[in-house]
């Protein structure tokens, strides 16, 4: 039966269907199309067939002796920065845009923090001849020029959003007005495990595919399962991606690590978890970065794609539930991380990804030899290195 | 309040101007202002847009209204406070986000009644999303006031209409808050199926701003919201956006003549 006002979706208290009432009925007709695409085999043939000679998975599991060494533990990198457009986006983008042609939407809105979601959505609407219209917070388009061009140079219409911090929450809010307004016609592919129900379920298995071949990977190569999984959080969609298919072996230790910023006490970091309180914004109840008044704080990090005030219902409730840890990390920190990856295995990671880099480097010695880590390395860093490098020469 | 006044409406056949209004917009003293010229101009009820930071469901008018309203501080508690200050002898609904009444605790309901609201109104809360916290606002002192969408199906029109208090809100059309120039033309067709499963007023809102747009909607709804027509007018001045809401109250009033 057609529910009215369906109340599923929750993660304990989290998540839920907070929208405009234009919405429900887009978000219900959704919630059918991805039931009956999971239950086709058709539809997981033809996402699978892309994944594998398109998209390039499996990705490979590498190892990270030098990295090892200095941690004091063998590391496993997970890596989804090989992936075609060069981060874990694309396997979500892809599986979305797939769902939109099945309900007969020709138009994809999508948002943008650094970029990779934005060009993997680019990306996945060239591939499926879909038209593609991804906003982007002024700030973003700036710290993330080379993105713009790569979005662009596929046919997609960057929108710049000029509102408020001019960074992914406005341009999420601005997505989410694009399809108030034409949600008969588009399909607003989220990036990550956020927004109304059913998106944060949908993305994370879209992208658990990371963790279920992670978690084969590690019994093959390393002989067992790991003891951490670590993932940076923005939004949380590496990180439910490679926790989903762990959360049942109770000796695997999950650890999200957010953007602290300047600093927790700073005011100016991304640490949803860490520091903020339970709110509703763009959708979902969920850990948020707000004031006293239910206003929300303005996030900040280093990282566009983790510079964001709210985060994934679900991570909220494996907060409280405490099956999975949050930690965080500085934009300085991050820095060295970043740096560190590249120096001592040759793979220079988003700045996202150095966040976790960074929280494993700075843990040595926390694991035995027999207490394999596992770190999703969720995009490249080349999209990073113009940033970097102009802060490396930045006075003062 | 807000029944009796729908109650007396239609006694005389009148349809009811439903102003909307962001608090703390232009600034907090010219609002009070506003919302006690709106009531001099013939509007029946006034609804009070509360700040947000992040208004999803509103275009630019009313986006740009919210960020002066906080850029002078004035969020929920503020809100409320002006309200009271305003005494006005029509019915106040607020508009509001769901985040800023969770942040505000479960007391708000009781504080905003004595502050002279007589309703709620919240973007982001649609029927069964929530049950919990719609029983909360439904059991308050307040009118849980409901929203139905052009996408809404039938059915799920007359379960909206059962759950709601004081009017239902139809949203004339997709998209955010704005001013149209033109409405859907099936709008009339709109309003009939929600009339059938209906027997609340039904006051319809987004786009409307010009006098033929309010004497058009008169012969099928028992009321007309008129928002970022209003803002935008304050913006400029409390008397221009008076004068809007006289000429819509004059078109309204026609209707019938």
């Amino acid at each position: 039966m057609q529910t009215l006002g369906v109340t599923d979706g929750r993660f304990g208290a989290f998540g839920g269907r907070y929208v405009p009432e234009t919405l429900v009925p887009a978000l219900d007709e959704l919630a059918v199309a991805l039931e009956a695409a999971l239950a086709d085999p058709a539809f997981h043939a033809d996402l699978d067939g892309l994944l594998q000679h398109y998209v390039g998975r499996p990705s490979p599991l590498s190892d990270a002796p030098r990295f090892s060494a200095l941690v004091g533990a063998p590391v496993w990198l997970k890596r989804e920065d090989l992936n075609h457009t060069g981060a874990h986006k694309i396997n979500n983008a892809l599986a979305q845009a797939l769902l939109a042609c099945r309900m007969g939407k020709r138009r994809i809105i999508a948002e943008t923090g650094a970029g990779q979601h934005g060009v993997a959505t680019a990306t996945v609407c060239a591939r499926l001849g879909l038209e593609c219209v991804v906003y982007m917070g002024e700030e973003d388009m700036r710290r993330q020029q080379l993105n713009v061009y790569r979005m662009r140079l596929m046919g997609a219409t960057v929108v710049p959003v000029t509102a408020g911090t001019r960074t992914l929450k406005d341009a999420t809010t601005e997505a989410i007005r694009d399809w108030v307004t034409t949600c008969p016609t588009s399909h607003y592919i989220i990036g990550s495990v956020v927004g109304p129900a059913p998106y944060p379920r949908m993305v994370r298995d879209f992208q658990a595919i990371i963790g279920r071949e992670a978690r084969r990977q590690m019994l093959e190569r390393a002989g067992r399962l790991p003891r951490t999984v670590v993932a940076c959080v923005g939004g949380g969609s590496n990180a439910m991606g490679i926790f989903h298919p762990f959360v049942d072996d109770a000796e695997v230790e999950l650890v999200g690590v957010e953007a602290a910023g300047h600093g927790l006490d700073s005011g100016a970091h991304s640490a949803s978890l860490t520091r903020g309180t339970p709110g509703v914004l763009h959708g979902a109840l969920s850990y948020l970065l707000q004031d006293a008044h239910g206003q929300v704080h303005p996030a900040h990090s280093i990282s566009a794609g983790l510079d964001y005030p709210g985060v994934g219902p679900e991570h909220s409730h494996l907060k409280d539930s405490g099956r999975a840890t949050y930690v965080s990390v500085t934009d300085d920190e991050a820095l060295e991380g970043f740096a560190l990856l590249g120096r001592l295995e040759g793979i220079i990671p988003a700045l996202e990804t150095a966040h976790a880099v960074s929280w494993i480097a700075s843990h040595r010695g926390r694991w035995t030899a027999d207490q394999p880590v596992l770190l999703c390395v969720s995009g490249r860093g080349d999209k990073d290195v113009a940033q970097v490098s102009e802060l490396a020469h930045a006075p003062g | 309040m807000l029944t009796a006044r729908f109650d007396a409406l239609r006694a005389r056949g009148r349809r009811a101007l439903v102003c909307y209004a962001t608090a703390g917009h232009p600034d907090p003293e010219r609002s009070i202002a506003l919302w006690q010229g709106l009531e001099a101009a013939g509007a029946d009820v006034l609804e009070v847009g509360v700040p947000f930071s992040d208004p999803m469901a509103d275009g630019p008018v009313i986006q740009a209204s919210s960020q002066t309203a906080l850029s002078h501080g004035v969020t929920l508690e503020a809100a409320l406070d002006l309200v009271s200050r305003a005494r006005l002898g029509i019915p106040v609904v607020l508009f509001s986000y769901l985040n800023p009444l969770i942040a505000a605790g479960p007391g708000v309901l009781r504080r905003a009644a004595e502050a002279g609201v007589h309703g709620v109104l919240l973007t982001d809360l649609p029927v069964g999303s929530d049950p919990a916290r719609e029983a909360w606002l439904g059991a308050g002192p307040l009118a849980f006031v409901r929203l139905v969408a052009p996408t809404t199906p039938p059915q799920r029109m007359a379960e909206i209409a059962r759950h709601g208090r004081g009017f239902v809100y139809l949203i004339s059309r997709l998209g955010v808050t704005g001013v149209s120039a033109q409405l859907p033309t099936d709008l009339p067709e709109t309003i009939a199926s929600l009339r059938a499963v209906c027997a609340l007023p039904i006051c319809v809102g987004f786009g409307i701003s010009r006098p033929e747009q309010a004497r058009l909607l008169g012969a099928h709804a028992d009321g007309i919201v008129v928002g970022s027509a209003i803002v935008r007018a304050a913006g400029e001045s409390v008397d221009a956006a008076v004068a809007l809401a006289r000429e819509l109250r004059g078109a309204l009033d026609d209707r019938a003549s």
